[in-house]
């Protein structure tokens, strides 16, 4: 029997009658987990909140019916859905740092939903089930652990309490979104493996919604995928991962970098309409290469494959697939020309705390350094000293041999130019107050003293390179999605004609999809102009794609440090193979 | 949710979606209107503002519509009068106020900690004034000149905008758009016209609504203690003061001009806060 069964939800803003999500079903049954795939605006997280009987303030379940456990959500008074949450299901936030009470012990929150749920029990049985579920969850169940408060946790110790919470009652469904969103590799593997166990052995159906493929690959037994507010194509895993049939969820696959280095990312051009400007037709469209005449007139009907695969295209019969193609080898650049950038014995402080020990990295002209880490390894303080915007530190940068200034603007006007440095963050790092024209033109008036036509002439080249169009010049950056403005924020870099581009994290703000194309733009860079990258990440599935050595940092310290290939077939340090081992991929 | 709106001048978007709120439109009309009167009042008075017209305190009658103040003057025409110094004043005063608590607001964001600090802690001492302190103050000392006033006013608006405009460009100096003119090697005066100022243009034009404000208050004060514009001139702070004493016999002499100065305020102050409204709701668009 299906412990979750969504059949046919609407849910639209009140004011305009927008639909946010639209037609959405599903089932799950006990003990299985349903990964709920889409990206940012795709309707996942409102989706999963309406299991909760719960709807963010200006929308409304106009239609349809969700029961869980043979209870009805649709409708319901809010009495019994306060009821039915944290004691029938629960919910995982995304983030545990703002999701748990920070004033309360770990004890207490972890009794509330005990003590509201199950009043008739006595003080020390709610204790044992506390002690219990902190076990379950891998945690240490001393009162010492119970006193303490949720700052006292790392990340993935908080986010494990939160899912005892969500556990504490014995569900019979529990939601979680993105739980291990804000996690290192080796921290997420652990949570999602409780997860699971937890999942198996008491018989708990989840709804796993997150926008990360390879971790749904690794824990769900069934994948919807969701775009522009509907389900576009759901199924089984091996079914949804190896023999999907919708355009958008092929290439959503393929957008995902892979460790194995099997296949080159591929990125999908445009960005996902938001509720309030989607297409008549087929949402996906405008974004498919195989749309045809009859995919923007009419929405198309769900069409059974199999039992359990289910898609909504008009092309299911003949899409076309997307065939993997292997990564095209990348030689390592001799190391015996000089060095463009040299690093030696870096050691970088903030105040009394040391976060950089001894560090060295050489770059060579037109070659990509990936440099790898987890939070708080210390690799943005290492790049920001590099673009010069960190100066407490010891030791030397050198530019050609040439030793610079810690500050930016104790280095040469050329050096400045020669080294750019790109935010992680898109959205702080693009003056909100000024047209993207502007913004751009203003790093050529700097630095070659461009301006009027010329200028104009030159910005519009720099758009055609990082493919945005023309037409945004006189755009401010609120009108532009996030991978647009991260190409603004590369395109005003390149506009300095750099030797050196510094990516910190670029695209960790951005969705898969998106991601690959600001990928396969730069490498298109690369190719064109020779500049040399520096790809700060903590995804080293991604390192794949784009880089010629990769530099592995721990703690500070640069653990590991070689060509990709050698890095990743045979590395030295045990750090690497613990990051390889966890990092989450399609198998 | 705001359809794309075409581009140009993000300050036309903001004045648009301000007064597409009820608030701001009432607010609108209010001060439209009291400048008006401000401005071509005298030319509708049916006497000089100095002229006798009638016995003290003269109740109103078809002649006169708001009676006689204490000296036998037309209430009317003194009160059409009246509005230009008063608003033309405050006015002044706020422009210099706000823009030199800018100044220094900005030049303190953008400089390094200790000069940060010293600036805001001298700000501080001023700050410990109250303004109608100071300008008394000022204004017993160097004599009633209707310059004079304008100026202390502003003066003392100055480090009460200055820590606004601080705390506002203090927030944005830790972006990374910031950072990345750093970087590149941007001036500071550049990376404080270019990139802060079109930063920090809410607060300010709040601050220079609710400043304004106070201009009126402050200067309508000044007028009221006998400070401000000597008799026999016609001020709407100064007819409050000569007209309080016959408040019982003929009020309107003290409630036409408490009236107008009132409605003004309020008026202002409508518009002021629904562009803060529109203002917040802009930025979080733009934030995320």
């Amino acid at each position: 029997m299906s412990v979750v069964k969504v059949s046919n939800v609407d849910i639209a803003i009140t004011r305009g009658g927008i639909k946010i999500v639209e037609k959405i079903s599903f089932e799950i049954q006990a003990g299985q987990i349903l990964g709920l795939v889409g990206e940012s605006g795709s309707g996942k997280t409102t989706v999963s909140m309406a299991l909760l009987g719960h709807t963010r303030k200006g929308a409304v379940i106009e239609s349809g019916s969700i029961t869980i456990d043979g209870n009805e959500i649709v409708g319901a008074e809010e009495k019994m859905l306060r009821s039915l949450r944290g004691g029938t299901i629960a919910y995982v936030p995304q983030d545990p740092g703002t999701a748990l009470n920070p004033g309360l012990r770990i004890e207490k929150q972890i009794l509330e939903s005990l003590e509201k749920h199950q009043p008739e029990l006595d003080h020390e049985v709610h204790m044992a089930r506390v002690r219990e579920i902190l076990t379950e969850v891998a945690l240490p169940s001393d009162t010492d652990f119970l006193r303490r408060y949720p700052h006292q946790l790392s990340g993935g110790q908080q986010q494990r309490v939160a899912i005892a919470i969500a556990f504490a009652c014995r569900p019979k469904v529990i939601v979680c979104d993105e739980p291990t969103t804000g996690l290192d590799v080796t921290t997420q593997s652990k949570v999602l493996a409780t997860i699971r166990a937890l999942c198996r052995e008491h018989g708990v159906a989840a709804l796993y919604v997150s926008h990360d493929l390879a971790v749904v690959s690794e824990l769900a037994d069934n994948v919807a995928v969701m775009y522009a507010g509907r389900i576009v194509e759901s199924g089984n895993r091996d079914e949804i991962f190896f023999n999907s049939i919708h355009p958008y969820t092929r290439r959503l696959i393929r957008a995902l970098p892979d460790i194995a280095g099997r296949n080159q990312i591929l990125g999908i051009s445009g960005y996902a309409p938001m509720p309030w400007d989607r297409p008549s037709g087929c949402a996906f469209a405008p974004r498919c290469a195989d749309a045809q005449s009859i995919c923007t007139q009419s929405v198309p009907e769900l069409t059974q494959i199999s039992a359990s695969h289910n898609v909504n295209c008009h092309r299911h019969k003949d899409s076309t697939k997307i065939v993997a193609t292997a990564r095209i080898e990348r030689e390592s650049i001799s190391s015996s020309t000089q060095s463009l950038l040299g690093i030696d014995n870096l050691n970088g402080f903030y105040g009394s705390r040391q976060v950089l020990f001894d560090t060295n990295i050489h770059i060579q002209p037109g070659e990509c350094v990936a440099l790898v880490g987890e939070s708080g390894s210390g690799k943005t303080t290492l790049s920001r000293c590099i673009g010069g915007l960190h100066d407490d530190y010891q030791g030397q940068i050198s530019y050609f041999g040439n030793a610079l200034g810690k500050h930016a603007l104790e280095r040469k006007k050329e050096e400045r130019r020669d080294i750019q440095y790109i935010f992680q963050s898109p959205y702080a790092s693009i003056n909100p107050r000024r047209p993207i024209g502007a913004t751009i033109s203003r790093q050529l008036e700097l630095f070659f003293g461009m301006k009027g036509n010329a200028a104009d002439a030159r910005v519009k080249e720099l758009l055609d390179l990082v493919s945005l169009p023309h037409a945004i010049i006189t755009s401010f950056p609120d009108q532009l999605s996030g991978g647009e403005r991260q190409r603004v924020a590369i395109a005003r870099a390149l506009a300095a004609e750099p030797k050196l581009l510094v990516c910190d994290e670029i695209t960790s703000a951005l969705d898969v999809s998106v991601q690959a194309s600001v990928i396969e733009t730069l490498k298109n860079l690369q190719g064109s102009t020779s500049v040399a990258l520096l790809f700060v990440t903590h995804n080293l599935a991604l390192t794949r794609s784009i880089a010629n050595r990769v530099a592995v940092m721990r703690k500070g310290t640069i653990v590991e440090y070689g060509g990709l290939d050698e890095v990743f077939n045979s590395p030295k340090a045990e750090y690497t193979n613990r990051l390889l081992q966890h990092t989450p991929t399609l198998k | 949710m705001e359809k794309k709106m075409k581009p140009k001048s993000q300050l036309r978007v903001l004045a648009a979606l301000t007064f597409k709120q009820g608030y701001a439109k009432i607010g609108g009309v209010i001060v439209l209107g009291i400048l008006f009167l401000a401005v071509f009042g005298p030319y509708f008075a049916p006497y000089t503002f100095d002229e006798f017209v009638d016995v003290p305190n003269a109740p109103r009658s078809d002649t006169l519509m708001l009676g006689a103040d204490y000296f036998g003057r037309d209430v009317y025409s003194r009160f059409l009068n009246g509005g230009r110094s008063i608003i033309g004043l405050s006015f002044i005063s706020t422009v210099l106020g706000v823009g030199l608590g800018l100044l220094i607001g900005l030049f303190a964001a953008s400089a390094k900690t200790r000069t940060d600090s010293l600036i805001m802690r001298l700000n501080d001492i001023l700050l410990a004034f109250p303004q109608i302190v100071f300008v008394l103050l000022v204004v017993s000392g160097f004599g009633t000149s209707v310059f004079l006033i304008a100026v202390t006013v502003g003066f003392t608006h100055a480090p009460r905008t200055a820590r606004i405009i601080r705390a506002a460009a203090a927030e944005v100096m830790e972006r990374d758009f910031i950072k990345a003119a750093i970087a590149v090697g941007e001036k500071r005066q550049r990376i404080i016209i270019g990139e802060l100022l079109p930063n920090v243009t809410s607060p300010l034009l709040v601050e220079f609504g609710l400043r304004m404000t106070y201009s009126i208050g402050l200067v309508a004060a000044v007028s009221f203690l006998g400070l401000g514009l000597q008799p026999p001139a016609a001020d709407w702070g100064l007819m409050i003061n000569e007209n309080r004493g016959s408040l019982t016999v003929q009020p309107w002499g003290v409630l036409a001009p408490i009236a107008a100065i009132a409605l003004f305020t309020i008026g202002v102050n409508f518009i002021t806060d629904s562009f803060a409204k529109a203002a917040i709701g802009i930025d979080r668009k733009g934030k995320e």
